[in-house]
């Protein structure tokens, strides 16, 4: 496997402090390959765009980060703590060597300045030896790279489809070069064959450019064909992580099980379609122990008492998952707090 | 620019009606100029005087309707509004002529004074939400929600009797001559740093609030998290995304406001006896001076639609969305 471009090592994030804090993120452990698509699954509320907030230290208050270790790998082998960053250090970092493809296309953009206006501020901030013709070539580039006529720099965002506007974002997070870029659900606001699209595109300029992605969404059938890796999250917390195919073929938790079977396959043997019981935990009464154990059909009597940690699975170390089904399971006295 | 002319032609119909009604309001109403002036002067006009007046004031009843309109916007496009009641001989558009500058400077500048002070404020407090600059909201609203007359008597009982700072009363110095010379515009910028000050304290919270709740709406919005993880720099986040966005209600609410500078400031006037356009309106009132009524009904009819017409060329050259494709 390829060195890490991005560590993230036990980060807790809550939305609140003191007694009413609501834990949006409990000891995440993640890393990020350099060139690799790391896939990041889970349903709505389990903490994914927080973690990309989080990340990026974009989180607007009530967010805070309470906890962990966010560290960018340079090629040159030099680390940088994200969360100790100053807030010139914050700015210079931002695009230039992460950018993010956010959830809501149609609200991305700007709504008073051109395109053009939008994709050259972003050079001008950053690149302020660049001549204005030399900015608007670049424009024009990063247009092309995504499909779109170079007529459309003078366009406001409200002339442009959605599709447009969302492959507008992916052009604007190329502009720097980043080593990563994020995608926040980046095609859920658009329709089935522009999804297609745009995925497509997007693998193209990754193969091209040689970025690192960190794709989120809920469909899971999406990430199984696009993703190097997967992980999955349940309640803030990472329940399982691994190769694309791995949980493709053999997932080990139930809740990446049940996420994997309430999708119908394109391809392959018909299958029958089940859903997972019950709904997603509030962040605010989060059950004790694994959090998913009141929805799981397989829990053990440990699974209400303590907290199974993430971690490699029995004679398998290339993936990880935090599930007491997989290791030897603690007698079920004293719960830990 | 087809939307623009088609505004155009919407406010110059509105134009008309307007001072179609401004034609016929004084003429559908009891009583008459003509036996306001006679009684004014207690019968020392003769009946050839009468004559001359009726005809002077366009009132002739041998005349059709129809003819009097004609007339009447002959006169208007000559710029001839008729005579003065209370200064007479004196016409309407002179008398006009001499107030409507003092309202204008006067209104005019506390007017745009306010709305930027007003806007920027609302500009960082909605920025910097929580931050000290929050605690001038309860205060800049307590001092607008109070009546404009009594603040303004307040003003007067502190600063101008008690602590004489400032006059209070007029718009220059009596012993002067109005000229375009120093002490002269310098006694007018002195008499007018009362009702000015008094004009801005009460106007200025209405722009923070507006101002600052788009801000804190607008710094929500997905676009403005997107410039922030560009990594631009705060100014240009703040404001070319942020406040860029948010004042664009706050424009079309200038605009309007634009429109009843001449017509909105009564009250300031009157507390102050500012020798501008309200006070001059006050006193027509009183002395049922109806061609001067009517010429200052027609000012601030045209001053309004000016406004809005501003409002709407401001807004499009803001905002790319209400601009429609040639």
């Amino acid at each position: 496997m390829s060195e890490p471009v991005l560590t993230v090592r036990g980060l807790n994030v809550d939305y609140g402090t003191g007694d009413d804090a609501v834990h949006a993120l409990r000891d995440i452990d993640l890393t990020l390959h350099r060139g690799e698509v790391l896939g990041l699954a889970g349903e709505s509320g389990s903490g994914k765009s927080t973690l990309a907030y989080a990340v990026t230290r974009l989180l607007s208050p009530p967010g805070v980060i309470t906890g962990g270790e966010v560290h960018y790998h340079r090629r040159d082998g030099g680390a940088l703590d994200l969360l100790a960053l100053s807030a010139a250090g914050l700015r210079a970092f931002r695009w230039q060597e992460l950018s993010i493809v956010f959830q809501g296309a149609m609200n991305s953009l700007n709504p008073v300045h051109t395109v053009h206006s939008q994709l050259t501020d972003v050079l001008r901030a950053h690149r302020p030896g660049m001549k204005r013709s030399e900015r608007t070539a670049r424009a024009r580039e990063l247009l092309a790279l995504v499909g779109i006529s170079a007529d459309r720099l003078s366009a406001y965002p409200h002339q442009l489809s959605g599709g447009m506007r969302q492959r507008v974002m992916i052009a604007m997070a190329l502009a720097l070069e980043p080593e990563i870029v994020i995608m926040d659900e980046p095609t859920t606001a658009l329709d089935v064959v522009m999804q297609r699209q745009i995925l497509s595109q997007l693998v193209r300029l990754r193969e091209e450019l040689g970025f690192s992605v960190v794709f989120i969404t809920h469909d899971i059938s999406l990430l199984i064909e696009f993703s190097d890796r997967i992980a999955i999250m349940y309640g803030g917390r990472i329940v399982e992580e691994a190769r694309a195919a791995a949980i493709y073929r053999d997932p080990h938790h139930p809740y990446s099980d049940g996420l994997l079977h309430s999708f119908p396959a394109l391809h392959g043997a018909r299958r029958e379609l089940t859903g997972i019981p019950g709904s997603p935990p509030h962040l605010s009464a989060m059950p004790a122990g694994c959090a998913f154990h009141p929805r799981c059909g397989k829990a053990l009597d440990a699974c209400a008492g303590h907290v199974p940690v993430l971690a490699a699975p029995d004679g398998d170390a290339s993936r990880t998952v935090a599930c007491w089904l997989h290791r030897p399971a603690p007698a079920t006295a004293a719960p830990r707090p | 620019m087809k939307y623009l002319l088609q505004r155009l032609a919407f406010y110059l119909v509105t134009a008309w009606a307007a001072i179609t009604i401004n034609f016929l309001i004084p003429r559908m109403m009891p009583g008459d100029p003509v036996q306001a002036l006679l009684a004014r002067f207690q019968g020392q006009l003769d009946t050839s005087a009468v004559d001359s007046l009726t005809a002077l004031f366009g009132l002739d009843r041998n005349q059709s309707l129809w003819q009097q309109y004609t007339d009447y916007w002959s006169h208007l496009l000559d710029g001839d509004l008729g005579l003065s009641f209370t200064f007479f001989p004196t016409p309407v558009s002179e008398v006009i002529a001499q107030s409507l500058p003092w309202t204008l400077a006067l209104v005019g500048l506390t007017t745009l004074i306010s709305f930027v002070l007003g806007t920027g404020i609302g500009v960082f407090t909605g920025w910097r939400r929580g931050s000290w600059l929050d605690g001038l909201l309860p205060v800049t609203t307590f001092i607008s929600a109070i009546p404009y007359f009594w603040l303004g008597l307040i003003a007067i009982a502190l600063f101008a009797v008690k602590w004489p700072l400032f006059p209070e009363s007029g718009g220059y110095d009596n012993s002067l001559v109005p000229a375009f010379d120093w002490p002269f515009i310098s006694s007018a910028l002195y008499h007018g740093v009362l009702p000015g000050l008094t004009i801005v304290l009460s106007a200025v919270a209405g722009w923070i609030l507006g101002m600052r709740n788009m801000m804190v709406t607008v710094s929500s919005e997905d676009y403005v998290m997107v410039a922030q993880a560009k990594g631009l720099s705060e100014r240009r986040v703040m404001f070319g995304y942020a406040a860029r966005n948010a004042v664009l209600p706050n424009i079309s609410g200038f605009a309007l406001s634009i429109g009843f500078i001449v017509g909105g400031t009564l009250l300031v006037e009157m507390v102050f006896s500012y020798p501008g356009i309200g006070l001059q309106l006050f006193q027509a009132v009183g002395a049922k001076d109806y061609p001067l009524m009517q010429g200052v009904f027609l000012i601030i009819t045209l001053s309004v639609l000016a406004a809005n017409l501003l409002a709407d060329v401001i807004y499009m050259a803001l905002d790319p969305r209400t601009r429609r494709e040639a």
